[in-house]
């Protein structure tokens, strides 16, 4: 895969971009933040997308996918990131989709993907358990049970947890504190005994869910990757779901750059367009060149997973450090060359930067991925 | 035109016919001077000094494969690059603008790497704002008669001619008034001053003109029309430094990344100290975006999709991760990196000291780092001014 869209590519760009130009207003996701919407997002709207055969896109035919790659992927979420939607593509297809894909057995994937693929099932991946992002510091322990487990601990930032069918859950088996050796990752209903699912709403209208595993049984068949080891697949699943994640943040904040753009354009003061002091066209320029380094760096991480090599680790955390740094400076000077009326509800500009903010923070901040592309680089 | 594979074969056998063992070291400064001087005359007996310039002016007559081709093999074998302004910025110029007799005279002698050339551009008032140049050109007869200044002109003390901006209309718009013409250096009424700069060098000089003489067949394209050719000759400037890629010109092998890790050292398997880390990691980062962003433009270039002017991003990017590569450098040396001379400090560290201070440079000359960030806001945004 090249730095640029192949035409096939383009093509699915420009349907994404009239779909969610014509079926997801700013409008739309105003609402369901306002109204507290139980789900969060558009049910129906997401089974649109699973006609299309945009949730299933990197699922095997088998189950109904698409069979194709990040790259694709990739097109669908930079516009799903330009209009703001909040549907389940990072809880659904790139955590909880990916853990099962990479770890599952085939009947259980069986039995749990194709309704994935229709937008019938929703999936979502407890991994967290503070406030900064620490994957392998797991104190949620699942003990032997009979010929299962029990799981028992508490899990926060577990996004759209509230509506999830199955939440994929990292657990300790083994070992003790931040180690990576005895993580092992196990597929919950929220239905079982002993789950409690608790909704928060977060800044950017989306939501996620503090759950709660008291006892929770879960049948060793449902036991992703191998026990004790399942840091493997914990990291191949947020290393994707990372480069996913920074495609739909380059929509983000390539919406509001442009937005930005045109009120430099547009608006006056002094008697003349604001675009015409320097101090703000140095700043533009700025704005641009990082965008199009995070659009280089995105794209070449898309490819490190289409391609098969063997950088992803490295590419993600060059991505999301990127992304995250570049979503901070476009988002905090969008605010402030809207100047005053960036500060209120009503422009819509606040609503990208409250996103981008959410984003940074998901997955690991920019610090968090310096320091461990530092350690993949062998310093 | 030969297949690509027998043209390898044939620069291959070139090469063990033509080039000895101890130039095959890449480029030095001190590489031997007399074998030098062979090779280049080996060289510019197949005309592949120019390898893509037509054989009628001393060029390879080469395609772009061919010459890619060429390049490759000489790289392989690290061969010394010969490259001056007459080959990189100049010729190119003269190909596109020159008439027939300028580059029947002029673009040969290039090709055989014998005229030195310097530009004449900058002058003190006219350093970002370029085309608000002074120095005057007033046509007598068949010559120019030129009076005025320049400033930051690289080896006007060691060239054999100078190719500059002028006014030859003071009365019109200042972009209207410029012509690009070429005149001999040695005539008693040029005088060169070297400049000495912050890193105790001296490849720059002041050069002034008390009615120096050129020749008005060597005015280049239309009078006054030398804006457009300095502009376009500007451009080949930035895709020589845009294109480098950073990194030192000199002979200090070891990377930024190296010298870090040794004066930082390793504390439990990571850098000991965890700011300098994380500058480190950003480096290495801004780095490799810098060279997909060149890479992504060339594929969307060789893909005839529209491509926004990414020279100016380039050059502006390339300037800053060259002088933040240094900084962290000097970070990394403390006091070892503060020697200027003498005892107590290693060649290495001495040569560290000297390129941190001359790379300030890099966001200055080229265009500043201002003024790229104004074409890009005027050109590629399309803010109106």
């Amino acid at each position: 895969m090249g730095l640029i869209l192949s035409e096939d590519q383009l093509i699915l760009h420009d349907m994404a971009k009239s779909f969610f130009d014509e079926k997801s207003p700013m409008e739309r996701m105003r609402a369901l933040r306002d109204t507290s919407d139980d789900t969060g997002f558009t049910r129906e709207l997401w089974k649109e997308m699973g006609e299309l055969g945009w949730i299933g896109i990197l699922l095997p035919e088998a189950f109904g996918g698409a069979d194709m790659g990040y790259g694709e992927l990739g097109v669908v979420l930079s516009e799903c990131g330009r209009a703001l939607a909040p549907e389940p593509f990072m809880s659904t297809v790139l955590l909880g989709g990916n853990a099962i894909l990479l770890g599952g057995s085939e009947p259980l994937q069986k039995d749990l993907l194709p309704d994935v693929c229709t937008g019938d099932r929703i999936l979502a991946m407890a991994f967290q358990e503070q406030g900064r992002f620490t994957p392998y510091a797991v104190e949620t322990r699942a003990t032997k049970d009979g010929g299962g487990f029990k799981i028992r601990g508490e899990k926060l930032f577990v996004l759209d947890g509230h509506v999830a069918d199955q939440i994929v859950t990292v657990a300790r088996t083994s070992g003790s504190g931040g180690e990576r050796d005895g993580l092992s990752l196990f597929v919950v209903d929220t239905s079982a005994a002993g789950v409690e699912v608790q909704r928060t709403q977060m800044l950017d209208g989306r939501n996620a869910a503090r759950v709660r595993f008291e006892d929770t049984a879960v049948d060793a068949a449902r036991v992703l990757g191998e026990l004790d080891a399942g840091a493997d697949v914990l990291d191949t699943v947020l290393d994707r779901a990372t480069i996913g994640l920074c495609a739909e943040m380059l929509g983000t904040f390539e919406e509001a750059f442009e937005r930005t753009l045109e009120y430099l354009k547009n608006r006056e003061q002094f008697g003349v367009k604001i675009g015409t002091f320097q101090a703000l066209r140095h700043r533009a320029s700025e704005m641009y060149g990082e965008l199009e380094f995070a659009r280089s760096v995105v794209r070449d991480a898309q490819s490190s997973i289409d391609d098969g090599r063997d950088d992803v680790a490295q590419m993600a955390s060059a991505a999301k450090a990127r992304c995250s740094d570049v979503g901070n400076l476009i988002g905090g000077e969008a605010i402030q060359m809207f100047g005053g009326i960036g500060m209120t509800d009503e422009e819509d500009i606040g609503l990208f930067f409250k996103r981008l903010k959410a984003a940074e923070v998901t997955l690991g901040d920019a610090i968090y991925h310096r320091n461990r592309y530092a350690s993949l680089r062998g310093y | 035109m030969a297949s690509i594979e027998d043209f390898k074969q044939e620069v291959r056998s070139f090469i063990e016919a033509n080039l000895p063992a101890q130039l095959r070291v890449g480029n030095r400064k001190d590489l031997p001077g007399a074998l030098l001087g062979k090779w280049i005359t080996a060289l510019s007996g197949r005309g592949w000094i120019t390898p893509e310039w037509p054989t009628e002016y001393g060029g390879g007559g080469l395609d772009r494969k061919h010459a890619a081709a060429l390049k490759a093999e000489f790289k392989a074998v690290r061969a010394p690059i010969i490259s001056s302004f007459g080959t990189s910025m100049l010729g190119p110029t003269l190909l596109e603008f020159g008439n027939e007799a300028q580059k029947k005279e002029f673009l040969p002698p290039i090709s055989r790497h014998e005229i030195k050339w310097c530009q004449g551009y900058s002058e003190p008032g006219a350093g970002s704002d370029l085309a608000s140049l002074q120095t005057r050109a007033e046509k007598q007869g068949d010559e120019y008669i030129i009076t005025g200044q320049k400033i930051w002109t690289t080896g006007a003390d060691k060239a054999d001619w100078i190719f500059c901006l002028v006014r030859t209309d003071p009365d019109v718009a200042k972009h209207d008034g410029i012509s690009f013409i070429l005149f001999p250096m040695s005539q008693p009424e040029i005088e060169v001053s070297p400049l000495h700069l912050i890193d105790g060098t001296a490849e720059f000089s002041q050069v002034f003109f008390d009615g120096a003489r050129a020749k008005a067949e060597h005015l280049v394209g239309p009078v006054n029309g030398g804006w457009t050719i300095a502009k376009r000759l500007l451009q080949h400037e930035r895709s020589v430094e845009g294109g480098s890629e950073g990194g030192l010109s000199g002979a200090a092998k070891e990377t930024y990344v190296d010298i870090v890790k040794r004066e930082i050292g390793f504390e439990n398997g990571v850098l000991a100290d965890a700011t300098i880390r994380q500058r480190l990691a950003q480096q290495e980062l801004d780095a490799q975006a810098l060279k997909l962003t060149m890479a992504r433009a060339r594929e969307q270039a060789r893909a005839g999709q529209t491509t926004r002017d990414i020279g100016s991003l380039g050059k502006y990017r390339w300037a800053n991760m060259v002088k933040s590569e240094q900084d962290l450098v000097m970070t990394a040396l403390g006091s070892q990196g503060l020697g200027w001379d003498g005892p107590g400090f290693e060649d290495t560290q001495l040569e560290r000291t000297k390129t941190w201070l001359i790379t300030r440079a890099d966001s200055i000359w080229g265009g500043t780092n201002e003024v790229q960030l104004n074409v890009i806001a005027k050109r590629v945004l399309q803010i109106p001014e």
